[in-house]
């Protein structure tokens, strides 16, 4: 029995201490946009935020995370995909088959918060997620997209 | 999406959320009671009141965008409003049911557009003309009097208007003509077709609610995770369900057919985790010698073998005119096996009642998951149904084979009247594929005194993907398949250099791993031998690479042009930044035409591999959006250079040693180079698309890492290759 903040909604979810964050997020939430793609933080797909952080949840313990803690996940980054990285996402026509981009889109908008104005090379280093369909040059002009996106209106 | 409410969902409704709105699409069951709001014209196309049309897709959407490329197709001769399309996936029974008026729904071989463009347009045409004729009928006035466009039917001399939605019930009550009757566009009148259009499924990407068949939530499901011998050909000994009794959550560890074990939870990762704490008892079974060494070493003797049945063709006399030439060139290459790596791991849900067999599934081939169910689940294939959930990637690892489906429902029997969807862990994922198979190649060429090439001979040696899936079809050992792209004929994979003297053969050699197709199937492989190999003999005869293959192709003028294109796109012979080299490749298959340059460096104290630039030119006759062909294309590099940089399974002990994307590493945005897509469409056939280009992007590669240090790579992957 852990609770967790999810989306700004606390829940009750019951489960084992060492349950990944990723599999009560999913199996317990119900919130299946985060994805199960390695279960060894190798390849992002599970990426969320807590506390403004980008976290890879396959590899936390529910036991680790306090109630207190703020995650958020695709289905809570902004009400009706207004998010500028989704946004740019969709005017860039970036995923393919889409498994991953949950995890992608996460990953892009924990770095422009930190990083309005990324280089490539911030880009290269903060984007780390597999995309096996190979969306990655998309997913690079989106990104600038969208910091351009956030630039205007900031 | 009023498409969907004439459906009744078996899922329910607190699983679809937000994606309703966004325009989700759920499998979906035939219910006569709710079939009251859009009018079926015809198979292919629903019409709603409101004018939204529904155009239906048989072929599977893994990301190659087939489901928006289609619907152009069909909208086009529709003449419908594309801002008011949408589409639905038919699933496997309503083909089953209606006699296959879907074609067949098999998504592999970069067939779902090239295949069933034809029938798709008449499908699109052939409502347009019914619709046309109700409007007519009801106007009484004669149908070529009629004009259409964006769904609105206008008879000018009467200044009369009325829509597709208006007419649709009555169209539907009308005889269709003969599709053989259709006269289709010309494709330099496409206005629908033809253009980079954004896609039609991307909404649902963005915010978490596209449900893939991994996320499926059905009313009372149980969830299996499996482990199956490690060993191929192995089986299940035993297993001590005793020690997981009482783990919370957990039902029951089931036996699944001979050679895997399930454990059965009211949670995947309960079920997973219970089953990481199960005693299992293998029968490893005579594979557990079978080793990477081994293996090597029985496909050299395929490249040494003299008198056994080979695969191929031959052009005059190659072994004598390289025997006698100025100056012989030789070389021996490899590949190793590869693994697929979708994103989403395989998966199946499945529910077994005494009369009826249901599937959900992410899979290429649903006709092929149709008949598994069917048979593993003992029921009649008229009692199954399969609903197919877009992929989250594919590649060829879920075509025909369906072990998975075939696992779900074994273990979902145990459980009747229950849904029990199966996840696959990564590692089983990882280590229980359907391999690309492992070759080896031994090249000779014979250069004249002018540099000219004088003949040349193609020894492969390696596993058939036909032994191990469809042994019948092969006759004497002789497996064609092993040789594409080195096709005499034209048309699908052909050849693309005319030499006086030319021997292709393929030795089979197979071994226990399990194989199939990988995106670009044995194109890959021969690519790498062939277009390397080039590389080797125009150096030995002096010549520019580019300039040597064209002296090769004066009449195979498709496959030249789309190498000047990549050439001229790439401004092949122009200055570079020091220290960045080129190289060039091209090579056929699924009846396109591909080439490459690669700008590459190789760092001279690590000898780290960077890929600045990458040019591909595709010659796939119609290009029917060049905006998801530029995203294959690109998709087509990243999977093609993760191979190139890191892809490699080995075998020990019978089993494979590389288990997750630790030690299976993937291509990461920082190492994807700039691509650059030309598309050259020569508008006289319908090529491939997802699959052409991957395979001359190794070569290409490869060849300016050979301009750069001045030596060729003949073994893959590059992390076991020293470049410094």
């Amino acid at each position: 029995m852990a609770k967790l903040n999810i989306n700004g909604k606390v829940r009750d979810v019951q489960v084992e201490a060492d349950t990944p964050l990723l599999w009560a997020i999913r199996e317990q939430a119900g919130l299946t946009g985060t994805k199960y793609g390695c279960g060894v933080a190798q390849c992002g797909a599970c990426s969320v935020h807590i506390n403004g952080e980008l976290r890879r949840s396959c590899s936390i313990p529910v036991g680790s995370v306090k109630a207190t803690d703020r995650i958020v996940t695709i289905e809570g980054l902004a009400a009706h995909s207004s998010h500028p990285v989704q946004k740019a996402w969709a005017a860039l026509d970036v995923p393919q088959c889409g498994y991953c981009q949950s995890g992608q889109i996460m990953a892009a908008a924990a770095l422009l918060k930190k990083n309005p104005q990324p280089s490539d090379k911030d880009v290269d280093e903060a984007m780390t997620n597999i995309c096996r369909c190979g969306t990655y040059q998309r997913i690079r002009a989106a990104v600038h997209m969208a910091a351009e996106d956030k630039r205007v209106k900031s | 999406m009023k498409s969907l409410s004439r459906r009744k969902f078996i899922i329910h409704s607190g699983m679809v959320g937000g994606g309703l709105a966004l325009g989700m699409k759920i499998p979906f069951i035939e219910n006569a009671e709710a079939k009251t709001a859009g009018a079926e014209v015809n198979a292919w196309v629903v019409v709603n009141p409101d004018n939204t049309c529904v155009i239906r897709i048989a072929r599977s959407e893994m990301g190659q965008g087939t489901i928006t490329g289609l619907a152009q197709l069909v909208a086009e001769e529709l003449e419908c409003d594309w801002k008011k399309v949408s589409t639905e996936q038919v699933t496997a029974g309503q083909n089953l049911a209606r006699k296959r008026v879907w074609g067949e729904m098999g998504t592999g071989g970069s067939r779902g557009i090239r295949i069933s463009q034809d029938y798709v347009r008449r499908g699109g045409a052939i409502a347009r003309v019914m619709l046309l004729q109700a409007a007519a009928e009801q106007w009484k006035v004669p149908v070529d009097e009629l004009s259409v466009a964006d769904g609105v039917i206008t008879h000018a001399a009467s200044k009369r208007k009325t829509t597709y939605g208006g007419v649709a019930a009555a169209a539907a009550k009308l005889t269709p003509p003969d599709p053989k009757s259709i006269q289709l566009k010309d494709p330099k009148d496409w206005k629908i077709a033809g253009k980079p259009l954004q896609r039609l499924d991307t909404a649902d990407k963005l915010n978490g609610s596209k449900v893939f068949s991994i996320d499926l939530k059905l009313p009372g499901m149980l969830h299996a995770a499996i482990k199956q011998c490690p060993v191929f050909g192995g089986k299940l000994a035993s297993f001590d369900e005793a020690k997981i009794t009482g783990r919370p959550g957990v039902k029951r560890a089931v036996k699944v057919n001979d050679a895997a074990v399930a454990v059965v939870a009211d949670t995947w990762w309960r079920a997973k985790s219970a089953l990481e704490a199960l005693p299992v008892v293998w029968d490893e079974g005579a594979g557990a010698s079978e080793s990477s060494a081994i293996i090597a070493e029985r496909l050299r003797g395929g490249l040494a073998a003299v008198d056994e049945p080979f695969a191929g063709w031959r052009e005059g006399d190659a072994p004598k005119a390289i025997q006698g030439a100025a100056r012989k060139v030789e070389a021996v290459y490899s590949t190793p096996f590869l693994a697929h790596a979708t994103m989403e791991p395989m998966n199946c849900t499945a529910k077994v009642t005494a009369d009826r067999v249901e599937v959900w599934a992410p899979t290429q081939n649903a006709e092929a998951t149709l008949a598994a169910a069917s048979e593993e689940s003992g029921l009649p294939i008229g009692q199954a149904e399969v609903y197919k959930l877009d992929l989250g990637g594919g590649f060829g690892r879920r075509g025909g084979t369906q072990d998975y489906t075939r696992q779900a429902v074994a273990i979902a029997k145990q459980f009747p009247g229950v849904p029990v969807k199966l996840i696959w862990s990564r590692e089983e994922d990882m280590q229980h594929d359907f391999f690309r198979p492992i070759s080896q190649c031994r090249l000779s060429a014979g250069v004249d005194e002018s540099g000219k090439l004088t003949g040349l001979h193609m020894r492969i040696s390696g596993q058939s993907i036909n032994a191990f899936l469809n042994p019948s079809i092969i006759k004497d050992r002789r497996d064609m398949r092993q040789v594409q792209g080195l096709y005499k004929d034209p048309g699908d994979a052909q050849f693309g250099y005319t030499m006086p003297n030319l021997l292709i053969e393929y030795a089979m050699r197979n071994t226990t791993v399990p194989v199939g197709p990988w995106r670009g199937v044995n194109t890959n492989q021969n690519a790498v031998y062939l277009e390397c190999f080039m590389d080797e003999v125009a150096r030995a005869a002096g010549a520019d690479p580019l300039e040597f293959r064209r002296a090769l192709m004066s009449d195979k003028p498709k496959h030249l042009a789309v190498l000047n294109a990549a050439a001229a796109k790439a401004g092949w012979g122009q200055p570079l930044p020091a220290g960045v080299h080129r190289g060039i490749a091209q090579f056929m298959g699924y009846g396109s035409y591909s080439a490459a340059v690669a700008e590459v460096s190789v760092d001279a104290s690590s000898g780290k591999v960077s890929v600045h630039r990458m040019v591909l030119a595709l010659d796939c006759g119609h290009a029917v959006n060049p905006g998801q062909i530029a995203a294959q294309v690109e998709g087509s590099v990243a999977y093609g250079l993760s191979a190139t940089l890191y892809g490699e399974c080995t075998v020990d002990k019978g089993r494979m040693v590389q288990s997750n994307f630790h030690d299976y590493p993937i291509l990461r945005l920082a190492e994807m180079p700039k691509v650059e897509t030309v598309i050259v469409p020569s508008y006289d056939f319908w090529g491939g698309v997802g699959e052409p280009t991957i395979s001359v992007v190794a070569p290409a590669v490869l060849n300016a890492i050979h301009t750069a240090t001045g030596k060729p790579v003949r073994s893959l992957p590059l992390k076991n290759v020293k470049l410094a």
